[in-house]
């Protein structure tokens, strides 16, 4: 802080020497008006100005219309099912509202790891190509800030949308259902549903950094909202497939297979799997969100015997996805690393 | 600060001129700049002092956006090096943009945001304290004239309205330098009237120097004090523009253009037959004498003796276009060997391609 303090002084002094024609009022406002100008100021400006422009958009509004609509479809459709589930099994009642689908609704954590991506890329496709084409970036970077600024205050602004969402739909699902319900949740309960909305805000967030670094990458918003639409149908739809014709590849299993082959199949295909952020989020969600589950692989019958049936304490459910969170923010990270990259090499000329 | 240093680069083509004992504010070295074979810029060695207002002129793609980039450190330079302000504009690109204004070619604003917002957003990227914010807000749009539309949406502004609120834009950060891409491309002429007084005013009552690169030459030359001639990536000539014809005027040549009622075949004719005239070509409305000497007078009385009436008598040589024209020539024939017939047919805007 010091130092930010003594190169200010530095700029302010050397911007108000040459300038001789300047008249004696004009000389303070300038000694104030220039080079006071902090680093952070530029990630804080641009961060209010996306936070602002998000908020007004009515794109936003479409998104938080859409979310609204699904979180109350599964919810009913939950909630419906819900004294069926209590009657075989009558334990974490608040975290089946999460899980449980409808007769034809699926669940909301289903809705979720579907249409998560759809919130995130909605948020970034245009980032940085909408400036370009508006004319607007050439006008940003030539301002005092660094180039990241640019980057960051956007991701910053989207991931604060996305954790505002995500929270205000958990607390929408969970007063829903203690109001339908009449049943208050556990502190476990709370802290897994806290875990689930937290896996839900980075898996959003990888979205968007994905969104962003496309449209880095991309001329035109059109080619970037195209891209990242169909990485989001490949991971959710097709990902399953290219992983079972792969593992098919690797281990085929025909009439002669033996145990270790079809296990080694499953393996490989699971693994491939996990490459989708798609396939990574359902599956810590599940875990997280079913204490039930003991694990997220293959598990033999001679491994379980002698387990005593029972559930998993919240601490051991995270140690289990611990691997799916970091695997989630490696890939954001490494999509982030990619738009600055990206954007620090490119030139920025007019439209 | 380092610069003095440094001897003032001594460019090839450049005209001394008075200010020269002053240090400049910006100053290249030698700046190149290539986009794998095509060489954009080419070793520009550029001087400009405190104060004054430069013209960059050139035709597309001469090269002229580039080298404006290179002087906000938005663009890397293959070779060479750009200081302002004693500041280098590679190296510590952001204390440069402290101090320089950037409008660029065709300036775009948040659409969705007023005019007043726009400004206090750039105001806040500069990171000045809120209250004077709104205080520069107000001067400024009262500067460009911008008052009354301040809180429209910048996306019902007409082009001359984005253009002054980008002058506006640019004077937030109270800059020493002003760069200016193309200002008074697609402005009408009374739009470009007031911005061309605008601009005088910010060099004139301001004391900021200001860079303006352009290809539009008439206004170009009522308001810059010196001009540098841009042709395929290089500085072919700089200095003051009555310098620069002095120093083209070429030794026993005289262009006259000249027009006259009745205007039939005999005015031509009376044309050719002065003394020491060497060609007579009709462009338009009016013909192109060029002669050895002077002869104005000639001209003068003997086509009252003939009964024409003069409509138009013109010494083509302080003129930006005949300088720009006349280099242009030259450049063209350096650069072009064998097929010389495709830059002529744009006339003086044709670009030359390799």
């Amino acid at each position: 802080m010091k130092a930010e303090t003594v190169r200010n002084q530095d700029v302010s002094e050397s911007s108000a020497k040459p300038d001789g024609e300047m008249k004696p009022e004009d000389r303070s406002v300038s000694q104030i008006g220039r080079g006071d100008g902090h680093v952070h100021s530029g990630v804080y400006a641009l961060y209010r100005k996306e936070m602002a422009d998000h908020l007004h958009s009515g794109r936003f509004l479409i998104v938080l219309a859409l979310i609204i609509l699904t979180s109350y479809a599964s919810l009913y459709g939950a909630v419906s099912n819900l004294s069926d589930a209590v009657a075989s099994d009558s334990d974490f009642i608040f975290l089946k509202l999460f899980t449980l689908s409808g007769s034809t609704i699926p669940s909301f954590t289903t809705f979720i790891a579907l249409l998560g991506p759809f919130v995130g890329l909605t948020l970034g496709f245009d980032a940085i190509n909408s400036e370009r084409s508006e004319g607007t970036l050439n006008r940003l970077v030539s301002q005092p800030i660094y180039r990241d600024a640019v980057i960051n205050g956007k991701f910053l602004a989207g991931a604060t949308i996305i954790l505002v969402m995500v929270v205000s739909m958990g607390l929408f699902i969970g007063a829903v259902g203690i109001l339908k319900t009449g049943i208050p949740p556990t502190a476990e309960e709370v802290g897994r549903a806290a875990v689930f909305l937290l896996f839900t805000a980075v898996y959003i967030c990888f979205w968007l950094s994905l969104s962003i670094l496309f449209s880095v990458l991309c001329r035109h918003a059109a080619t970037s909202a195209m891209l990242g639409i169909g990485l989001w149908i490949f991971f959710a739809l097709f990902m399953n497939l290219v992983a079972s014709i792969a593992a098919g590849a690797l281990y085929p299993i025909d009439d002669m297979a033996t145990v270790g082959r079809v296990l080694d199949n499953y393996e490989c295909q699971t693994m491939i799997n996990r490459l989708s952020p798609y396939y990574l989020y359902s599956e810590a969600v599940s875990t997280i969100m079913d204490p039930s589950v003991r694990t997220t692989n293959l598990v033999l019958p001679q491994q379980l015997s002698g387990a005593i049936t029972g559930y998993l304490s919240l601490g051991q459910s995270v140690l289990l996805v611990w691997p799916h969170l970091t695997g989630l923010l490696a890939l954001t990270a490494v999509m982030f690393a990619g738009s600055y990259i990206g954007f620090m090499r490119r030139e920025v000329r007019s439209r | 600060m380092d610069v003095t240093e440094r001897s003032p680069g001594a460019g090839k083509a450049e005209v001394e001129i008075e200010t020269a004992v002053q240090k400049p504010i910006i100053h290249t070295e030698g700046l190149t700049k290539k986009y794998g074979a095509k060489v954009a810029v080419a070793d520009l060695n550029l001087d400009i002092y405190p104060g004054e207002i430069f013209g960059l002129l050139g035709p597309n793609g001469a090269g002229k956006t580039t080298t404006t980039l290179m002087l906000l450190g938005l663009s890397e330079p293959t070779s060479g090096k750009a200081w302002i302000d004693g500041k280098d504009c590679t190296r510590e690109p952001i204390a440069v943009k402290r101090v320089v204004g950037y409008l660029p070619d065709n300036v775009g604003f948040y659409g969705d945001m007023t005019g007043r917002e726009n400004l206090r957003f750039t105001g806040r990227l500069n990171g000045l304290p809120d209250p004077l914010i709104e205080k520069r807000i107000d001067e400024l749009l009262e500067k460009v004239g911008m008052t009354e539309a301040a809180d429209q949406k910048t996306g019902t502004y007409s082009r001359g309205m984005r253009q002054r609120l980008g002058v506006a834009d640019v004077l937030m950060k109270d800059p020493k330098v002003v760069i200016m891409d193309e200002p008074t491309l697609g402005i009408d002429p009374e739009g470009m009237r007031e911005l061309m007084e605008l601009i005088r005013r910010l060099a004139a009552e301001d004391g900021r120097t200001i860079l303006i690169s352009s290809h539009q030459l008439y206004q170009i030359q009522q308001i810059c004090d010196r001009v540098g001639l841009f042709v395929e990536g290089q500085l072919v000539a700089c200095g003051k523009i009555d310098e620069l014809a002095r120093s083209m005027r070429r030794e026993g040549e005289s262009v006259l253009e000249t027009a006259a009622f009745p205007d039939d075949a005999g005015f031509a004719e009376l044309l050719r037959s002065l003394g020491n005239v060497d060609s007579v070509e009709r462009t338009g409305d009016f013909y192109v004498v060029r002669s050895r000497y002077d002869v104005k007078r000639e001209l003068l009385r003997r086509s009252l003796e003939a009964g024409y009436t003069l409509s138009l008598v013109r010494q083509r040589e302080n003129d930006l276009d005949e300088i720009y024209r006349r280099y242009f020539e030259e450049a063209g024939e350096e650069h072009e060997g064998g097929d010389g017939k495709k830059s002529r047919r744009f006339g003086i805007f044709g670009k030359t391609g390799r």
